[in-house]
Parts: C-alpha cells; structure tokens; sequence
C-alpha cells in the first residue's frame, strides 16, 4: 500500500517535461513514437483481430429480428445473433416506447358515438394552432356539443401533447405508436375527424352529466 | 459454316495473347475490379456492424446489393463531362487513360492458369509429360499466361510505374493547388515505396534464379520437390519479404493508411477537378490495382493457380494418387487462382478499413527509414542462404 503510495509520488514528480507555461496554459513535451521506432506490426496484427472479429460474426451470423433492433446492443438471449444495429426501414420496424406521442386518434362512446365535446380545450392550449374543430349541437340529452369538424396539420403540430393532457373526456390521445406519415401534397396531410374516429376505440372512462355515479361502478 | 471456322482456328484465335488478355480482363479483371467497389462498402460495413449498400435491383433480382456497381457505373456515365476552366485539356484528357491503361496492360505477364490442351480434356495427363504420347492429343495447347518473357516482374515494375504519371499529371493538369500537391505526394510515394517494392523481391529472384512469374509459380523454390506442395511455395522461405512487399504494394494501390495522394480530410487529391466517368476511371484503375497487386502476391509467393496437391493427373496425396481428368483439373486450377486473388483482396479491404492513415512525413520515414534497410538486409540475408546452402 505504502509502497503504491510511494510508486505514485516519485512519478508524479517527474511528470512531462513541462516547455512553457502562459496563464493556466502548460506546453507539455509528450513522446510520441515515429515510424521508424516501431514497425506497428504487433499493433496492426491487433487492430486486424479485432475488425476480423466483427467481420466475421456479422457475417456469418443471422441478423437480430427487428424486434431486438434499437435497443443499444444485442440482448443476452441473442447470443448467436451479429451485432448489425441497421433498422431496414420501410420493411422493419422498431417498436416505439410505450410513452411515444404519435398520431393523434379520436375515442369512442360505449354506443360509438365521438367522445368529443367541443369544448375547445385542445384548440385553446396548442402552441401551434393546429387544431381546428367546429361544434354542432348534440343529439343526446345529456350531452350539448359534439365535433361537425375536427382536423389536426399534422405538418404544424409539433407532438407536444398538450391536446391530450388538456381533454377533460378522454377524447384525444396520441397512443397510436404511429407517425405521420409523408404525403406528396400538404393537404392530404391534414387529420379529418372520421380518419382519427377510425383509429379510434371504445373508450372505458365514464363522462357526461352521470354525476358521481361513476363511484358506484 | 464457313469453311474457315474449324475448331483448330478458334482455338488458335484464343491463344493469340491480345484474345487472351481481353478474355482475362473482361472475364476476370474487370467484373472483379467492379464487385470490389461494393465490396469495399459492404465488408467495411460489417466490420462497423453496419448492413452496408444492399439495396440496388433490377426488378425482382437483388443478389446482396451487388448491383450497386451497375448503378455506379451508369451514374459516371451519364452525369456531366464537366471540366473546368484553365486546365490543360490534353493532359487533363489524358491522365485518366494513362491511370487506368499500365494497369491493365501489366496482367499481361501474370500466369493465371497452366497450359491447357483442349483436345485432351476429358483425358488424364502424366505429371511428367513425354512429348508425343500417342495416345494423347496434345496439339493446340492454350498457354495460360498472356506475355511469357524472362524479364517478366521487371516489365511489370517498369509498366506500373507509367501508371503513376497518371496520378501526377491529373493534378499537374487540373490548374488547382490541391490536386497539383495531391499529384506531388503521389509522384513521391511512388518513387519512395517502388525500391522497397523491387528490394524485397530480389530474394525470390535470388532463390528461384528466375524473373518470370510463370517459371517461379511452375517450380515453386525447391525443384526436388513438387510444385504443388503448398511448402514449396515461396511464401515459406521469403516470408519477410512477403509482407514487405504486401506493405509497398498497398502504398502503391494509394489507399489507406497510405492514402497520402488523396488525402480526403486535407486536399482531396490529385482527382479533386475530375468528376463523372473521368473520375470513375481513376476509381476503377485503383481497384484494378488492387487486383493486380493480389494477382502478383498470389503468384509469386502463394503458388499463383497450383492448388494444394494437385498434379497435372490428379491428387497426390502420401503416396495415394486420386487420378482426375485434365478438364477438371484446369478447371479447379483456374479457380484457385481466382479463389488466391479474391483472398488477398478481401485482405487488402480488411487492412484499408482497420488502418488509420500515416502522415506525409511518417510515410516517408516509414519507407526510407524502416522498409528499405529491411528489404536491403532481407536480400543480405537471402543472398548468404543461396550460397551457403
């Protein structure tokens, strides 16, 4: 321990030749070998090992599924499976986190109705004005408004989600683990209420006008 | 069927050496030349755990992605001939052609395969053949090497020299201060390296007592023995001198880490005004190089086409003789040629993409310096071994 000690001070004092000192600034002398002090041939040997490894294991070995891509490194389960971490993507595809903000959908009442109540919620908070809803009168009782319009730019919205934490129903939500897809012409790229309806499904949340009978459930 | 179109005529057609290096450069050399460029991007790619370019079809037919040289091909074909105000438009013509054409006029002395008599293909060969054997045809024999003379590897280091004025008068024509340094490092890397080169093959001369690459892969080094006994290959007596000469040879193919001509992150190199197929010709005539380089290494110190054990009659193996006929021994021996060449390609990739490169000065240092007291020491060496032994 001492004498570890000891090993350390004694190189310490020696440290690099120090050649000129300015400010915090010091010019070091540092030993770099030239070619003609050593033939790198251990060295290069090593370096050929090592890219012969990898050539070889990506070679021979079947790819990962696309399921075990993106995710930093091969999972222990593939064991016998090349290290290639290229995604092919039109064909394969990396499974998004759970938490992904994608496109946005539109949930469904328990009698398939639109959840919506245009109550311009969404609207209201969006930083990127990109939703544009105009109500209608309802035909239920219980509820007032109901969405004629609901279209999202999915060219201005900026996936913030805010739309989602701001819907007092259920209504909105960005779960679909899609993106929005290219398009050739900006107008195709706008969301119509009967395309997010068609991702959509039954939402479970209960809402409109039962009150606290939702306890009893 | 005219009259004049017997077999015997055809097959005096194949043996004119201009037919034959057409058919080796064509056939082989080129397609060879061309897959490496994808080679290249693929091999580098599965070492860095990348897929590399697999993507290139036509239609329904993907091969791998092997393709992509085609796509490559058709790109420098069609994009613009562009060339740049104030060069020298006969030289800057020119520098491509005399990159690409030494090249390939250099394969003219490899041996690429043994002599073939086509009428006895079906027939067994001794290994020792008495001329006339009645029972064999042996008229209209097909030599397997396109330029058979005596100074046969130095014509080759007297043609692949031209190649270099390539290199250098592209950055001399292109009015354009990188591609005149890129052209500069590139003269100097020639002239620095090609003594090594020529140095460290002197031991084979000295052993084998031959400069004809054809005599040297026929013989192998010890002449009690067979030359298909892969131990008579030169690689055993003159290993020095083979990776000496390998670590020139790649300096002269200018690729990494000898990379210095073209110098991507500093000066571009001495093609940096050419672009299209112009630029495409210098490309191929460094795969070719590559090629070249593989073709000389296999043969002189790998045994060129011979393959382990194999006679002109079949396998000899302690004592145990297979016998095979004589097309099918051309025929494995051709492949070996072409199986040795692909090898030392892949090889060479895998020492391009390991490799970091040299400086200009540690790449002078490491010629003069280091290569060139050895390859002088080595033929020292080999020079006292003849005559000792």
């Amino acid at each position: 321990m001492s004498h570890a000690a000891h090993d350390e001070d004694s190189h310490d004092d020696e440290g690099p030749k120090v050649l000129a000192v300015s400010g915090k600034i010091r010019t070091i002398q540092v030993h770099r070998p030239e070619p003609q002090d050593t033939s790198f041939l251990a060295a290069t040997a090593k370096g050929l090992g090592i890219t012969l490894k990898h050539f070889a294991k990506n070679f021979f070995l079947p790819r990962r599924k696309a399921a075990e891509l993106g995710k930093g490194g091969a999972p222990a389960e593939a064991k016998w499976r090349n290290d290639i971490e290229t995604v092919q993507y039109p064909e394969e595809k990396v499974q998004y986190p759970e938490r992904f903000r994608g496109l946005h959908r539109l949930m469904l009442r328990e009698d398939g109705a639109v959840r919506c109540v245009a109550c311009m919620c969404c609207p209201t908070v969006c930083p990127a004005h990109c939703i544009t809803i105009v109500p209608e009168e309802s035909d239920s009782k219980s509820i007032e408004k109901r969405p004629a319009i609901f279209e999202i730019d999915e060219l201005r919205c900026v996936v913030c989600g805010l739309c989602v934490e701001a819907c007092p129903c259920d209504a909105i939500r960005m779960d679909t683990g899609e993106h929005a897809k290219p398009v050739y012409e900006r107008a195709t790229a706008i969301e119509t209420k009967e395309s997010m309806l068609s991702r959509g499904i039954k939402s479970i949340a209960v809402q409109g006008g039962e009150g606290p009978a939702w306890r009893q459930k | 069927m005219p009259s004049w179109l017997t077999l015997h005529n055809v097959l005096r057609v194949i043996d004119n050496g201009a037919v034959k290096w057409l058919i080796l450069v064509f056939a082989f050399v080129m397609p060879l030349a061309s897959i490496l460029t994808w080679m290249e991007r693929r091999q580098s790619a599965m070492m860095q755990d990348r897929l590399g370019p697999n993507r290139a079809n036509i239609g329904p037919i993907k091969l791998k992605g092997i393709l992509h040289f085609v796509a490559d091909a058709l790109k420098m074909i069609f994009k613009e001939d562009f060339i740049p105000g104030n060069v020298h438009r006969g030289l800057f013509a020119l520098a491509p052609v005399l990159a690409l054409a030494p090249v390939l006029i250099a394969f003219a002395i490899i041996p690429f395969g043994p002599t073939i008599y086509p009428h006895a293909l079906g027939q067994q060969i001794p290994s020792n053949i008495v001329e006339g054997a009645s029972w064999l045809n042996l008229s209209d024999p097909i030599r397997g090497q396109i330029f058979q003379v005596d100074f046969g590897l130095i014509f080759y280091f007297a043609v692949l020299t031209l190649a270099n004025y390539g290199g250098t008068l592209a950055g001399w024509a292109s009015y354009n201060k990188w591609a005149l340094l890129g052209g500069l490092r590139s003269s100097s890397q020639m002239m620095s390296y090609e003594v090594t080169m020529g140095l460290s093959l002197m031991g084979v001369f000295l052993v084998t007592g031959s400069l004809e690459p054809g005599y040297i892969t026929a013989t192998g080094w010890n002449h009690n023995y067979s030359p298909a006994n892969p131990l008579n290959w030169l690689w055993l007596p003159q290993l020095p001198a083979m990776i000496l000469f390998f670590t020139a040879a790649i300096a002269e193919t200018k690729r990494a880490p000898f990379d210095i001509p073209e110098g991507e992150p500093e000066i571009i190199g001495y093609f940096v005004e050419y672009s299209g197929i112009r630029w495409g010709m210098f490309f191929l005539a460094e795969f070719i190089e590559i090629v070249f380089i593989s073709s000389v290494i296999a043969t002189v110190f790998l045994g060129g086409w011979q393959v382990p054990f194999l006679e002109s009659d079949g396998f000899h193996f302690g004592g145990v003789v297979s016998f095979l006929p004589h097309g099918v021994v051309v025929a494995l021996q051709l492949g070996a040629f072409g199986a040795k060449v692909v090898g030392l390609c892949w090889l060479q990739l895998l020492i391009r993409w390991t490799l970091p490169r040299f400086r200009a000065d540690q790449l002078m240092s490491l010629g003069w310096k280091l290569l060139l007291p050895m390859s002088l020491a080595w033929t020292l060496v080999t020079a006292l071994g003849t005559l000792l032994f």
